[in-house]
Formats: structure tokens, C-alpha cells, sequence
């Protein structure tokens, strides 16, 4: 026994030797800035950059091939260190977060036939356009929340797909994963938010949803400045968003949301339900 | 004598008894025709009439856009109410022409005939083409497409396919039984097309009347009748092919890889119609059957007839359905309502009320194999489905996913009921995003 843990260790010796000694022969000389924004850098590899991961980023940046504020993940600190380490300004990108535009998960939004397949959004959506009713809402098999490299994806019990303000660090990369594009991304300051991506005419959407924008145009009239609605939706107008706060409580729907007690967590997600007629609802 | 057949496959009930005895009937027509412009695989056609036109039986109405594509023509005569997406068989709604039927059924001038004797190959080719005949076991492939060969694949056979191996399907069964000419002179008329002097017809051994009449029609014409093992998919062409000639058309390749060109049964007789008597492909012969309808039917259909029409001319449902499969039920596509119509490639209507289809949430693998013995591909339906799932793509290409038929044999026979085409299907998506992008 003794024996071989002393032939094990000598083994293990000789080999740390001949590495040690090949690490100093064939060293690659690497330029200390790299050493030093990678350091700085999340480590999450998540790609947000646009780099195959946080050591390729660094390595651009250091050869001056990548802009400094590239690392949604690590947020203005870490720009500001990478730009310091570089001795360039620091330009920072404002931080973003994830949205999943949609309430309407099962019991508030119709299904169009009983799904039994692989629980996975794009291979749902492959079959007759998605077993929703509603052409934009969130399908609720996860896929965003598969892709998210920082857990901050759930999926609630009802099916739909919530973003944790804390953990999100709006790398985007569910944003492509989504074959509905619901998820987008927004300021990370803003906390009005209109949840719906469907773009079918207020009479269609209320046949099919509880909690769906019917473009009634009320958010807009009110505050003029921080709502456009297109094609049937009205949206934030993310520049003016500290303005967007009062139409919340005239939204017919329910569907602008003001997350200012923060955004929520997994399951607890539940806004109120306000049946917009008797038939929808049943 | 023991029966030709293929390796691998499987036998589910076949349910035909439903259906297999009731003679041909003629659907009456509808209130209202809603043809979709996308009929065939290839390019949908493009609409040629308008709002407000009042259009003749056999009129085209929307022109062929592309070689693999074919014209699409009003089914009887009357007005042009609405062109519109409507509901289609894809799940999707998709542009249609509506047609208000006037009643008179008259046929737009211009429909004649020629002896076929008389006509070069390519003149046929041509009327195939002008009476938009697809592939009508369901494929929907335009057929002048497959009658074109290149020179460098010769062809010396030709492949009739009267197998109808789904079940619950018997419209090529009475249609094979109730016009044999019409059939018979469709296969003479495309022989003539491919200039090969061997033809096969293939007929599951279940319809035994249909290969006796076959049988005796064909002597003597260098047509020949060969009753094939009861098993699914004997019909799927590549299955077909082997079962026939004992030639393996090979992984990504094509029946005339092999020499060999198939055609339904169906097909032959709007063959023969097109070419003989100068008509276009508006109707079809359709099974409508299953536990959820009161009295099932073989129907004569015109195209654009919505299903809600034909079940009612049916008696009407049995409950309320759960489940409504336009085609059979192991590569059937599943309806959302009985709203949509109709089209060149409804080989039949099911219909199934709760409880008398299973519809399970899938468990996990039990690893038992018998995906792998059934697939008539020779491929590993679990390993390919779970790579396609991981999106691990190229693991799934190298396993041979794109060698799928798509029969159902895997998901059929599963005990934990994977969802087994789905995902290869998704898979074989993926594959094929990937080789457009390189
Ligand atoms: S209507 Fe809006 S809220 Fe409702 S399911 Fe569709 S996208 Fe979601
Ligand atoms: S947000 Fe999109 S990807 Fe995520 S669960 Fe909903 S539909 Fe699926
Ligand atoms: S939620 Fe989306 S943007 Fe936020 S961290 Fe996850 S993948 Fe990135
Ligand atoms: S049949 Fe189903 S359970 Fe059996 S090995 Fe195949 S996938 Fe697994």
C-alpha cells in the first residue's frame, strides 16, 4: 500500500516537473492587458460579446479588436475596470434585462389543441403555427428557460415564462431562442412594461385571452409620450419610461404591468384577472 | 406462397371493415367550395380570377408558378365570394378561393380529349400538368415532375401503387374494384409516358376481391398484379419498391435511383381522365370513417368540399370528436376543425371521440428496442429522436435521421408513447436549415 502511494506521488512528481518545465520552454507570451480583462469578465461564457466566450472577449479587447463594454453580464463595473485596464473612456451600454411580453399563460389564454408532444417551444410551434390560440404568446415549454446560462428563466406551474430581475444580466440570449419572439429586451430602469405580443385586431384577442392588449389606445391617450401602439399593440416607449407609470391603473386589460416592487419570481407570478366577457372566460 | 413484402414494419388493426363494403357514393356539393391555392407540395398556385367572377366547372383559377408546381382549377361553376386565407389542412389558414356553387355544374368550353395512341410523350406529359394531377396517396407531389426523368436515370419500370396500407382507408380499395378501366387505362397511359414495357401493381393481400379484378383486367396488357404481405407501410414508396423488385433505393436517393417510378392508383385514373377526356383534377374518391361518425363512406368528392359537408352526408357525427385525422391515422395530419376543406390529396376523413385514441403525456425510454425492430428505415428512432431533441444536429444527421419516412411505426409501437416522429421530424428540420446555410 505504502508502496505504491510513494510510486503514485513519485509519479505524480516527475510529471509536475517535466510540466513545469514545459510551461517555461514553450510559454507563449501573452500580453498582461488580456490577463487582466479577463480576469474582470463574469466567466460565465455565456456569448453575449459575441465572442465564443470570455477568454476569446478578452483577447479581443486586449488587441484593441473589441469595444470595452461588450460584457452585458458584468454591467458597468465591469466596464469601467476593462476600460481602466485599457486607458481608454469608459462608454457604457445601459444595463438591460429580459422580458417575457405575455400573461396570458393556460387558464387565461386559450389553447388551440391539446399539445402531447416534446416539450420544447420551437418544436411546438412546428405543428399548425403552436397549440396557442393567441399567434404571439408564450407557449410555456421552456426553451428560453434552457438556453438562459444564468437560471433566470422560469417556467410557472400555468405555463409561461417569467425573468428574474436579479438574476437576468441581459446577455439576450433568449431572445433568439423564442420562436414567438415574445421575449425582449428593455432598459433595466423601466419598470412599466405593456405583456402582450399579440398583434390580431381587440375583438380577436379577447376571444381568446384574459389578459391580452385589445389597442384600446387608453395608455397612449394618457401619456401620449411613452406609448406608440402599432399593429394592434401598444408598447413602451423605452426612452420615456419614467413617464409610463400612470396608465397602468387605466389599462382595461390589465396588461401593462409596473414591476416596481420588483419583477417576479418564478411561480408567485399571478396578475389579477379581470374576464373581459363572459364568453371569454368561460 | 408466401407473400412479398419488406423488413421491418408492423400490423395495427386495420379497421377496415368500417368501410371496405359501401360502394362508391357521390358527395353532393356544398353551399359553399373553399379550394386553397396550396394543394400539391411546391409552390402554391397563383390566383388568377378575382372577387366577383363568376367561374365554370374545370376553369383554372390559380396558374402553376414553377415546374413543381401545377395549376389549380374551380370544381364546379358559380361565384367567386370571398378569396381569403382560410382555414387548411396544414393548420395554418391559408389563401382560398370560395366558390358559391350556381347549381348548373356547367363546364367552362374548351374540355376535350385525345386518344392517347395519338399523343407524344411529352404532349401527355402536358395534360398531366394542365389538369394538376398530384400524387393523390397524399403526397401531394405534382406527377408530371415524377414522369420526367432525367436521361441519365433510365427507367424500366413503373410501380402502381394500390396497396393502401393505412388503415381504415378503402378508397383506392373501391376504386380499383368500382373502375377498374379507368384505372387500368391510367397505367397503360403512363407506361406509354415512361416508354417501359414492365409495370407492377402492388395490393395488400387484405382485398382480395380488388387483386382478382385487378388481376384480370391487367392480363395480357404487360401489367402485372402482385399481392403484397398485409403489414404497414408496405405503401411508403421506398417499402414498396422492395417489396416489388427487391431493390433497395438508396439512403437519400430516389425511386428512379433504382429505375423505377411510382404512382398511385388514384393518380392513374385522373390519368386517364386528363388525358382521354380532357379533364382536370377536380375531384377524388375519399374514405370517411371512424368510431366518431355515424355512417361511414367511400365519397366521391369535389375538391373544396369542407369536411363539415362530407360528415354530415355521413349522418353526421357520433359525440363530439376528439381527435379529426384528414388522411390515415399513422401519417394522417391531425385537424383542428372540420372547417377546412377537402383537397387533391384527401385520401380519407377519420374521426375519434374521447378515450378511443390514446392520448398519453409521454413517460421515459424503457430502452425495450421495439422502435428499432418495427422501423422499416433501419435506423435507431430512439437515439435520433433524443439527439434531435439535445438539438445535438449533427449527431442526429450521422445516425441517419434524414433516412425517416416519417411512417409513425415508432411512435405506434412505443410503450413509454415518445413522441418519436415528432422530434426526428424537428430534427430532419434542423438538418436541413443547417445544409442551406452551408
Ligand atoms: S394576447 Fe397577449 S397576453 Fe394573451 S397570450 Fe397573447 S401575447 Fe400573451
Ligand atoms: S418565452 Fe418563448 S421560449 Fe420561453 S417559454 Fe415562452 S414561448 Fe417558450
Ligand atoms: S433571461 Fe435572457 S437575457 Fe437574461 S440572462 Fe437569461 S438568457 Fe440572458
Ligand atoms: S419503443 Fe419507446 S420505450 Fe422502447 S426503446 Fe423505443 S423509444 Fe424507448
Amino acid at each position: 500500500m505504502l508502496a505504491a502511494i510513494l510510486s503514485l506521488g513519485g509519479i505524480g512528481l516527475a510529471a509536475a516537473v517535466a510540466l513545469g518545465f514545459a510551461a517555461k520552454k514553450f510559454a507563449v507570451e501573452v500580453d498582461p492587458r488580456e490577463l487582466a480583462v479577463a480576469e474582470v469578465l463574469s466567466g460565465a461564457n455565456c456569448g453575449a460579446c459575441g465572442y465564443p466566450g470570455c477568454a476569446a472577449y478578452a483577447k479581443a479587447v486586449a488587441t484593441g479588436e473589441a469595444a470595452p463594454n461588450l460584457c452585458t453580464p458584468g454591467g458597468a463595473s465591469t466596464v469601467d475596470k476593462i476600460a481602466h485596464i485599457m486607458g481608454v473612456a469608459a462608454v457604457t451600454a445601459s444595463p438591460q434585462i429580459a422580458v417575457v411580453l405575455c400573461q396570458g399563460d393556460n387558464p387565461k389564454a386559450k389553447a388551440k389543441y391539446r399539445y402531447l408532444g416534446v416539450a420544447d417551444c420551437n418544436a411546438a410551434q412546428k405543428i399548425a403555427d403552436g397549440p396557442k390560440e393567441c399567434p404571439g404568446g408564450c407557449l410555456g415549454l421552456g426553451t428560453c428557460a434552457r438556453v438562459c446560462p444564468f437560471g433566470a428563466i422560469e417556467i410557472t406551474p400555468e405555463g409561461l415564462a417569467v425573468i428574474s430581475r436579479e438574476k437576468c444580466t441581459g446577455c439576450k440570449k433568449c431572445v433568439p431562442a423564442c420562436p414567438r419572439s415574445v421575449i425582449r429586451m428593455a432598459p433595466l430602469d423601466a419598470t412599466v412594461h405593456v405583456l402582450c405580443n399579440s398583434r390580431d385586431k381587440g375583438a380577436v384577442v379577447r376571444k381568446y385571452c384574459q389578459v391580452g392588449c385589445i389597442a384600446c389606445h387608453i395608455c397612449a391617450k394618457t401619456v401620449p409620450e411613452a406609448y406608440v401602439v402599432e399593429e394592434n399593440l401598444a408598447r413602451v416607449v423605452y426612452e420615456h419610461y419614467d413617464q409610463a407609470a400612470p396608465a397602468v391603473a387605466k389599462c382595461p386589460t390589465k396588461c401593462i404591468r409596473d414591476f416596481v416592487e420588483g419583477y417576479p419570481e418564478g411561480s408567485t407570478f399571478a396578475p389579477p384577472v379581470v374576464p373581459v366577457k363572459a364568453e371569454a372566460a368561460a | 406462397m408466401k407473400l412479398k413484402t419488406f423488413p421491418g414494419g408492423l400490423h395495427p388493426p386495420d379497421n377496415k371493415e368500417w368501410s371496405a363494403n359501401k360502394a362508391i357514393e357521390t358527395c353532393p356539393l356544398p353551399g359553399e367550395l373553399v379550394i386553397p391555392l396550396a394543394q400539391h407540395i411546391g409552390a402554391p398556385a397563383e390566383l388568377c380570377v378575382a372577387k366577383g367572377d363568376h367561374v365554370k366547372k374545370g376553369q383554372v383559377i390559380g396558374t402553376a408558378k414553377g415546374f413543381v408546381s401545377v395549376p389549380v382549377h374551380s370544381s364546379t361553376s358559380g361565384e367567386v365570394t370571398a378569396i381569403e386565407p382560410r382555414p387548411h389542412a396544414s393548420g395554418r389558414n391559408l389563401p382560398a378561393v370560395v366558390i358559391r356553387p350556381d347549381g348548373e355544374d356547367t363546364w367552362v368550353e374548351g374540355i376535350s380529349g385525345a386518344d392517347p395512341e395519338t399523343l407524344s410523350p411529352d404532349a401527355i406529359r402536358e395534360c398531366i400538368r394542365a389538369a394538376g394531377i398530384v400524387g393523390m396517396g397524399g403526397a401531394t407531389f405534382p406527377a408530371h415532375v415524377k414522369l420526367t426523368p432525367p436521361e441519365n436515370k433510365p427507367i424500366h419500370t413503373l410501380v402502381i401503387n394500390g396497396v393502401e396500407c393505412e388503415p381504415y382507408l378503402t378508397a383506392d380499395h373501391r376504386l380499383m374494384l368500382e373502375e377498374t378501366d379507368r384505372v387500368l387505362d391510367g397505367i397503360v397511359i403512363l407506361k406509354r409516358v415512361l416508354g417501359v414495357a414492365r409495370a407492377q401493381v402492388g395490393i395488400e393481400a387484405n382485398k382480395p376481391d380488388a387483386i382478382e379484378v385487378m388481376t384480370k383486367a391487367c392480363a395480357g396488357k404487360g401489367i402485372e398484379v402482385v399481392p403484397l404481405a398485409v403489414k404497414y407501410p408496405q405503401g411508403a414508396e421506398k417499402q414498396l419498391i422492395l417489396a416489388l423488385t427487391g431493390r433497395e433505393v438508396p439512403s437519400g436517393g430516389l425511386p428512379m435511383d433504382v429505375g423505377v417510378v411510382v404512382q398511385n392508383v388514384g393518380t392513374a385514373a385522373a390519368v386517364s381522365d386528363a388525358v382521354r377526356r380532357g379533364l382536370p383534377l377536380i375531384e377524388r374518391i375519399a374514405t370517411v370513417t371512424g368510431p366518431g361518425v355515424t355512417t361511414p363512406k367511400n365519397l366521391r368528392v369535389r375538391v373544396g368540399t369542407p369536411l363539415t359537408h362530407l360528415v354530415e352526408f355521413c349522418g353526421g357525427l357520433k359525440g363530439d370528436p376528439a381527435k379529426i385525422i384528414m388522411g390515415g391515422p399513422m401519417m394522417g395530419a391531425t385537424q383542428l376543425s372540420l372547417d377546412v376543406p377537402a383537397t387533391r390529396g384527401t385520401s380519407g376523413v377519420l374521426l375519434f371521440r374521447e378515450g378511443e385514441i390514446p392520448l398519453r403525456p409521454e413517460g421515459p425510454c424503457i430502452r425495450c428496442g421495439r422502435c428499432v425492430q418495427v422501423c422499416p428505415a433501419h435506423i435507431m428512432p430512439t437515439t435520433i429522436a433524443a439527439y434531435a431533441r439535445l438539438d445535438l444536429i449533427a449527431e442526429a444527421e450521422e445516425f441517419g435521421a434524414m433516412d425517416c419516412i416519417e411512417c409513425g411505426c415508432c411512435t405506434y409501437t412505443c410503450p413509454a408513447t415518445l413522441p418519436l416522429v415528432q422530434a426526428i421530424r424537428y430534427g430532419k428540420g434542423a438538418i436541413l436549415a443547417k445544409r442551406r446555410k452551408v
